[in-house]
């Protein structure tokens, strides 16, 4: 059926009226929605959808919103992996995992860096041999967000070493229940310690667990990443005025917000918190400041133009115009205004931008601010990476000699 | 509303394609010698052929009716091809002035001879002192009679009226208006100003007791001259972007057939990625230039502070796009011969023209509270 946006008003309305209680058990809630076809709608009828174009997912959300409707979980890696299963994995691959992401008994992760290869990916030095019916993983990830806590993770890993190095490489799904497998969490700068280093000694993948075939794990960690930065920053969409409604169900998803979003706590924080420049501004008065409100409103004139960029992205994507390079526009322009931004804030703060904790601006806020930004042009592909991408695919412009050419085993690594 | 419709699509492609025709870079250059500064045939073709005289100006008064976002697309098509011509100061800035301004006689009388593009009309705004801001004007009219010194006018070369932007001297509060004012008074003399940039022409007009007239009635409020002020520079913004992009177009097709140290300098990150950052900037611009004219079409109240970011935003671009674009051209690029500087000429007249990037970044922070609140 082709869908409307009153079709969907009316059907998610009478849904909702019908089954919607606050005091529901949360996983019964979100079960309910998965069979119905009301938590992830723009996916297929046979998996959990109901085929909807994404433009009316703003729509989908209204109405969630409007009664405080609880959705699936949605957070984390666990749609990056969720995605990649329906653009790649076989129907017992995805009858095992998909639903169990949804309901958010399992959590997920990305194990692609490793310490001899980041913005290389297709570096990845970690093996994987096949014996019998499994694979025998050996080797080292590392910047592994959310690893501490994860069921299973997204596994890149090299299955031949004499090919090509983007042509040796297979995608596997990892469980981390299992003797093999060794997370170790890194101490950030910031002081917070939301990514890992993830060790494998003969850590076992059956067979069945691999997606794809043999040599398809390049084209499919793309997948991935092309989803990731299509999320990049919207980890936080989430956030539902709470407070407004009360029952039972908001106390199960407070517990589970509490460890599962546990390592994005900074991450607004990364991005520069633009929205608490202006307010203190006015309070200190650095809104007077001349060389201040140059500064402040360079940042304000970035964001509301990222915004508008971003929207007209969209936009022209609904007019069935193909998907342009916003991801990595976006991504760069989401650095510049963190940098500028952790500028604006130091203006603001003067020689208070030295001090952190609770007697400082914001009772720490500045200071955790000052000391994530950094992160944002690191993570998800760096700015460099983006200029690369922007610059060769949008652009036209030619790609640099390459050096890593030939069988894999003869490129020079780290 | 972030999109373009494809009536719109299709509006910006026949520009494109009459100017692709008829304003070549070499009869551009030829222009930039010839006193006039224009070509009328061509200029005459917006009117009789394309029918883009009065984009934005109501089908009463001989214009398409069509909206402010239908104008920038002409404006930025105007400046990605570099067009000189007086379209800009008649049938934008002047246009404006009568339509935001004048009384339903005065624009019955004016616009649809303008939108025709049988007479030209400009704005004399600017004067000797304190010119860097826009708003520091200080001569006044008196007893409908006007002696002062306009300077940096636009196209006052080719004029056939003045619409001087002056104080009314009768009225206690000394408020801004605007008064119009015929090129053949006896009273009026015209010298051409040099500029740097040599396809957008500028004039000091003296006046010596010259008769005028005051667009308007008396008692309509002062808030027309802010206004106008805005209109021009998202005006300019939509054609400064066009620029911008044409720099950095020609660039990246530069890089790709230059060779050095064996190889394409457009695979050289320093190039590359010289270029990405400029598209992102150049994009940004953009945004900031469409979401200004929408608000404009829209009547939205947040539009002072849409018009400030549209133009503090396209100046910067345009000028990093033209300081990049000669760099990556290398030697080359600072020679007469090459057209970059032609660009870049035109990027430096338009960034100090209605409001440097400081200007308007200053007042942004004081229109932000509406900005805010959307
Ligand atoms: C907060 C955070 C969370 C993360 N979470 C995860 C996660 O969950 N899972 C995961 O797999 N990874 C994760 N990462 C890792 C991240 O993706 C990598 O750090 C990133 O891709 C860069 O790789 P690298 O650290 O090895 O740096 P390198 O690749 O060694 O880069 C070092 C420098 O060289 C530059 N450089 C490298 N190659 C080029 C080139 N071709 N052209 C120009 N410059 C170049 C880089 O831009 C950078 O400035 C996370 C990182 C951070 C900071």
């Amino acid at each position: 059926m082709e869908w409307t946006e009153a079709s969907v008003r009316n059907e998610l309305r009478s849904f909702l009226e019908a089954n919607w209680d606050p005091n529901s058990d949360l996983l019964d809630w979100r079960n309910k929605l998965i069979d119905a076809g009301w938590g992830m709608p723009s996916w297929p009828e046979r998996w959990y959808g109901r085929d909807m174009p994404q433009s009316l997912l703003s729509v989908v959300a209204e109405e969630f919103a409007s009664v405080g409707a609880v959705t699936v979980a949605r957070t984390g890696i666990r749609l990056l992996a969720a995605e990649t299963l329906l653009a790649h994995g076989n129907d017992a691959q995805r009858e095992r995992y998909l639903r169990k992401i949804l309901t958010g008994e399992e959590t997920w992760c990305q194990l692609f860096s490793e310490p001899g290869s980041g913005s290389d990916l297709a570096g990845s030095t970690t093996r994987a041999d096949l014996v019998g019916d499994h694979w025998i993983i050996n080797g080292q990830k590392v910047w592994t967000t959310s690893a501490h806590h994860a069921d299973f993770g997204l596994l890149l890993a090299r299955h031949d070493w004499d090919i090509p190095k983007h042509q040796g490489l297979s995608y596997f799904i990892l469980n981390f229940h299992q003797a093999g497998v060794e997370v170790h969490p890194l101490r950030q700068m910031n002081g917070h310690a939301s990514f890992n280093q993830v060790f494998f000694n003969d850590a076992k993948v059956p067979r069945n667990d691999q997606i794809g075939s043999s040599g398809d794990g390049w084209q499919i960690a793309m997948t991935t990443l092309m989803h990731e930065r299509r999320n990049a920053g919207n980890i936080f969409v989430e956030a539902r005025r709470r407070g407004d409604f009360e029952g039972l169900i908001y106390e199960h998803e407070a517990e589970e917000t509490k460890v599962v979003l546990a390592p994005y706590t900074w991450y607004p924080l990364r991005a520069g918190r633009v929205d608490i420049v202006l307010p203190r501004a006015s309070d200190t008065g650095a809104i007077n400041n001349p060389a201040a409100r140059q500064e402040i409103a360079k940042l304000m004139i970035m964001s509301r133009c990222a915004e508008w960029t971003a929207l007209r992205a969209r936009a022209a994507q609904q007019q069935g115009q193909p998907q342009g390079p916003e991801g990595s526009l976006g991504k760069l322009a989401g650095s510049n205004i963190a940098r500028q931004a952790a500028k604006v804030h130091t203006l603001i703060s003067g020689v208070d931008a030295m001090a952190c904790g609770n007697d400082s601006p914001e009772s720490g806020i500045i200071a955790e601010i000052l000391l994530s930004v950094p992160a944002i042009s690191i993570a998800g592909g760096t700015d460099e990476i983006q200029r690369n991408i922007i610059s060769e695919r949008v652009l036209g412009m030619q790609k640099e000699p390459r050096m890593d050419t030939g069988p894999f085993k003869d490129v020079r690594k780290n | 509303m972030f999109a373009f419709t494809d009536e719109q699509l299709q509006l910006r492609e026949s520009v494109r394609r009459y100017l692709i025709d008829h304003a070549t870079v070499s009869r551009t250059r030829e222009l930039m010698d010839e006193s006039a500064g224009f070509d009328r045939l061509s200029f005459q073709g917006l009117f009789n052929e394309l029918g883009i005289g009065g984009v934005h100006i109501p089908e009463e008064y001989g214009g398409a009716g069509l909206s402010y976002v239908e104008l920038s697309i002409v404006l930025e098509e105007m400046g990605r091809a570099l067009y000189p011509s007086p379209y800009l100061s008649s049938n934008v800035f002047a246009a404006n002035a009568l339509l935001l301004i004048g009384t339903s006689e005065q624009k019955a009388e004016w616009l649809p001879s303008i939108t025709s593009g049988e007479r030209l009309a400009t704005v004399a705004l600017y004067e000797e002192s304190n010119r860097s801001i826009v708003a520091n004007i200080e001569q006044s009219v008196t007893d409908q009679s006007f002696t002062g010194t306009k300077s940096f006018v636009l196209d006052a070369n080719v004029a056939d009226v003045f619409i001087v932007v002056a104080r009314d001297g009768f009225d206690p509060v000394n408020p801004l208006r605007f008064w119009l004012a015929h090129s053949n008074d006896s009273g009026i003399q015209t010298i051409a100003m040099e500029s740097i940039d040599s396809t957008r022409r500028i004039g000091r007009v003296s006046f010596e007791n010259v008769k005028v007239e005051r667009l308007g009635d008396r008692n309509q409020d002062h808030g027309g001259f802010g206004k106008f002020i805005d209109f021009a520079s998202v005006a300019l913004a939509n054609e400064m972007v066009g620029g911008a992009q044409w720099l950095l177009e020609s660039s990246v097709e530069y890089a790709n057939h230059r060779v050095q140290f064996g190889r394409s300098i457009s695979s050289m990150q320093a190039i590359k990625h010289k270029c990405a950052d400029l598209l992102l900037e150049i994009e940004l611009a953009k945004s900031g230039a469409y979401r200004a004219a929408q608000a404009i079409a829209a009547a939205d109240s947040a539009f002072p502070a849409y018009a400030s970011i549209a133009k503090a935003a396209a100046n910067d671009a345009y000028m990093q796009a033209a300081a990049d674009a000669i760099q990556i051209h290398g030697g080359i690029g600072f020679t007469w011969d090459n057209d970059t500087h032609l660009w870049f000429k035109r990027a430096k007249s338009s960034q100090v023209l209605f409001g440097t990037s400081e200007f308007h970044r200053d007042q942004l922070l004081d229109r932000i509270a509406v900005l805010e609140a959307d």
